[in-house]
Order: structure tokens, then sequence, then C-alpha cells
């Protein structure tokens, strides 16, 4: 496989929420605002990109009977590093976040990174898989954000910009709705929708 | 009282799925058919039952802050919570182990229905999240934490029965190819999660 490849797919053919269907949770989770989408996105990019590539260096010297308690204390240990970092320079972020910081343990895209990549791969390319892997979650997770922050509360990143843009006095309003956690799956379902009615090969 | 409303509330309301998305890689992974889908929601349940009160007892007595004030005055000002997130991702592995090791010898029925899911579920983030949110909410007592971990368990099971059940409905349905599989498996689910909302702010 090319080198670039390892960057590209994740963002399209081969993306890790619409077409591994990994690391849901988190993903409709944060995704209310843009803000913590984005902190969420680059933090997972971090864990998953600095896992692989801890754990790809070490692949020869893991028993394979409990590879999985060392992949979980890897993970861990840089999960709780992302999380006093946040907490230390974005608090209120990481005050929404909440426990999905420390969940990125568990998301299924670090472990299924770890186990089908970096366990048989080299260190740099398990490095470039793990950014591409996060930066393809990051993409929906900040499509997520932008569309429910901008119809669910008329703001950007913070910003007003439905107020700005004067559609209130004319009678527009929020759809609150679409902030509720249930129109987050809807969304997500929507999303691959259109993926595989553009790419037929990834139709079931 | 106040345990059966705890117990009610997660179940319903504060519903692992529908609305905190915790445990959806199972949940979209496992739900083809009732018959697995129900032996995963049992084995769900089980480890939520024994985990969450073993890692309420840990974060009591071992790692809020002030809590070694038990083992002697001086170590009263010492404050381990950064640590709980590994610990209780070890307990978490280690139980799920002795679970399956206790199981096996005792229930070789239950074993073998259960097989394959048991070591999955260390990694299920419905697991690590009823933990988390263990922490977080500050039960009273451990009766409190048992009941909110029986409730969750029961509501991830309800979830993906139910879902299941759908879903083998769904085969026999005409469903826009691009559709089929995930995406209509997220819809609807946002669909059952618009009908768990009906529940909201009831108080027993």
């Amino acid at each position: 496989m090319k080198i670039f490849d390892l960057i590209k797919l994740p963002f399209n053919k081969n993306n890790p929420v619409t077409v591994q269907v990994l690391g849901i949770c988190s993903c409709l989770a944060v995704t209310a605002q843009l803000k913590p989408a984005v902190v969420m996105a680059l933090s997972v990019t971090v864990v998953v990109a600095l896992a692989n590539l801890i754990i790809s260096l070490l692949r020869n010297t893991i028993p394979p009977r409990i590879r999985i308690i060392v992949q979980l204390v890897v993970v861990s240990t840089l999960v709780i590093l992302v999380n006093q970092i946040l907490m230390a320079f974005v608090y209120d972020v990481s005050k929404q976040l909440s426990v999905y910081v420390g969940l990125i343990i568990t998301n299924c895209i670090v472990m299924g990174r770890l186990e089908a990549f970096a366990m048989s791969h080299k260190p740099m390319e398990s490095l470039l898989d793990g950014i591409g892997n996060g930066l393809g979650y990051g993409v929906i997770l900040v499509i997520l954000g932008f569309v429910r922050e901008l119809f669910g509360s008329g703001t950007l990143w913070g910003y007003p910009v439905m107020e700005k843009l004067g559609l209130y006095k004319i009678g527009y309003e929020n759809n609150g709705f679409i902030i509720m956690a249930p129109m987050a799956l809807i969304l997500v379902g929507i999303i691959i929708w259109i993926q595989r009615s553009r790419n037929k090969d990834l139709c079931e | 009282m106040e345990y059966f409303n705890i117990f009610v509330k997660s179940i319903f309301i504060d519903n692992m799925i529908f609305a905190f998305f915790l445990g959806m890689c199972s949940y979209l992974a496992v739900s083809k058919t009732v018959k697995t889908s129900l032996g995963l929601g049992v084995a769900v349940t089980f480890v939520l039952l024994i985990t969450v009160p073993v890692n309420y007892l840990i974060d009591k007595y071992l790692l809020s802050p002030g809590a070694l004030a038990w083992i002697s005055p001086s170590l009263a000002s010492v404050d381990l919570s950064f640590l709980s997130l590994i610990l209780f991702i070890a307990v978490i592995a280690a139980i799920v182990q002795i679970v399956e090791m206790v199981i096996e010898k005792y229930s070789p029925a239950l074993y073998n229905a259960l097989g394959i899911f048991l070591p999955l579920i260390a990694v299920n983030c419905a697991v690590l999240g009823g933990s988390l949110f263990m922490q977080q909410r500050g039960y009273a007592n451990i009766g409190e934490v048992t009941c909110f971990a029986l409730g969750s368990g029961i509501g991830w099971l309800l979830a993906i029965v139910g879902i299941a059940a759908i879903r083998e409905r769904l085969r026999y349905s005409a469903i826009p190819p691009a559709l089929k599989g995930v995406g209509i498996t997220f819809i609807i689910t946002g669909l059952m999660g618009i009908a768990f909302m009906s529940f909201m702010g009831i108080k027993l």
C-alpha cells in the first residue's frame, strides 16, 4: 500500500465512522456544538497516532495472550495525559466533553486500528495510519458539529451567525430538536446514505 | 423509593444507548438476531452489576480526594483521582476475566451461550461509561450505585433486543440499496430514541 493512501483512504472509502462503523459513541455525543467536536477530533487523532506508533514499536515483544491489556495500558496512559492537558488549557470544553474523554480508551477506533494495523506494520506506517484514521473520524465530527450547531442553536463556534444574518427578524426559528440525541443518529444515517449512493461499491 | 427512582430513571430516561450513545459499536455489530443480542445484553448487565459497585468502592476508599484518610490521618491530603481511568479499566478487564473463568467452571451451558461476547465486554464503552457516570453523579451509597448499574444494564438490554427484533423484520422490506444495513439501523435507532424521549421528566 502506498504511503499516501494511508492518509487518504480513511477520508472516504475506508472512513472509520461511516464504513468501518467504529467509534460511534463519542461521535454522536460530543457534536451538539462545533468547538467540543473539534477538540474531541484532535484528542482522538493524537491518541490513535501515538498509540499506533508505540504499539507498533513494541509489537515484537508483546506476548499475544496479554496483548489486549498491554494495549489498554498504553491507551489509558495517553488518554490520561490528554485529559490532564485539556483540563489545564481548555477547562470549559473539557467539562462539556465530560466522560467522553475518558471513553477514548474504549473507543473502538483506537483498539480497532491497534489490532488491525499496528500489530502487523512498521512504526512509520502505523503512525500515518493513526493520523489518517483520526482525521477521517474528525471530518465526520466536524460535519455533524457544524450542522447541529448551525441549525440547532443558530451559532458557529459560539458566534451568532443566524442573528447577524437577520433571519430571526423575518420569522426564522432554531430547530431545537436537532441538538437532541436522536437527531444525531438520524444525521449519521443520512451521511451514510449520501456517501453510499455516491460509492456504489460500499453498499451491502 | 429513591432506589426505585434511580433504577427506573437509568432504564428509560438516562438510557445508555438512546441518551448517551454508549456501547454503540457492539450494539450495531451484534444486533442481527434476537437470540445473540439477548445473550450480549445479559452479559453486559451482569458485568455492569459487578464492576460499577467495585469501582465505587475503589473510588470512595482509594482515589477521591482525602479518601486515604482511613489508613492514616497523614494521608488525608492525597488526591489520586487522576488515576481513576487506568484503575477502572484494569478492574473491568480483570473482573471480565474472572467472571469468564467462574462461569466456565460452574455453568458451562451459560458459558457456551455467552462465549465470544464475554471477552469483548472489557472494551464495551457502556461498561466503562457506567463507572465514569457513577463517579461523576456522586451517588450517596452503594445501594444507589447498584440500582444504577442494574438499571443501565437492563436499559441497554432493552435497546439491543428491540433493534434486533426490528432488524429481523427489515430483511424483508424494500429499502434503498444505499441505505441498507448500517444506514437504516442508525435512522431506526434515532426513531426509537425519539420514542424513549417521551419518558423524560418522569419522577417516581
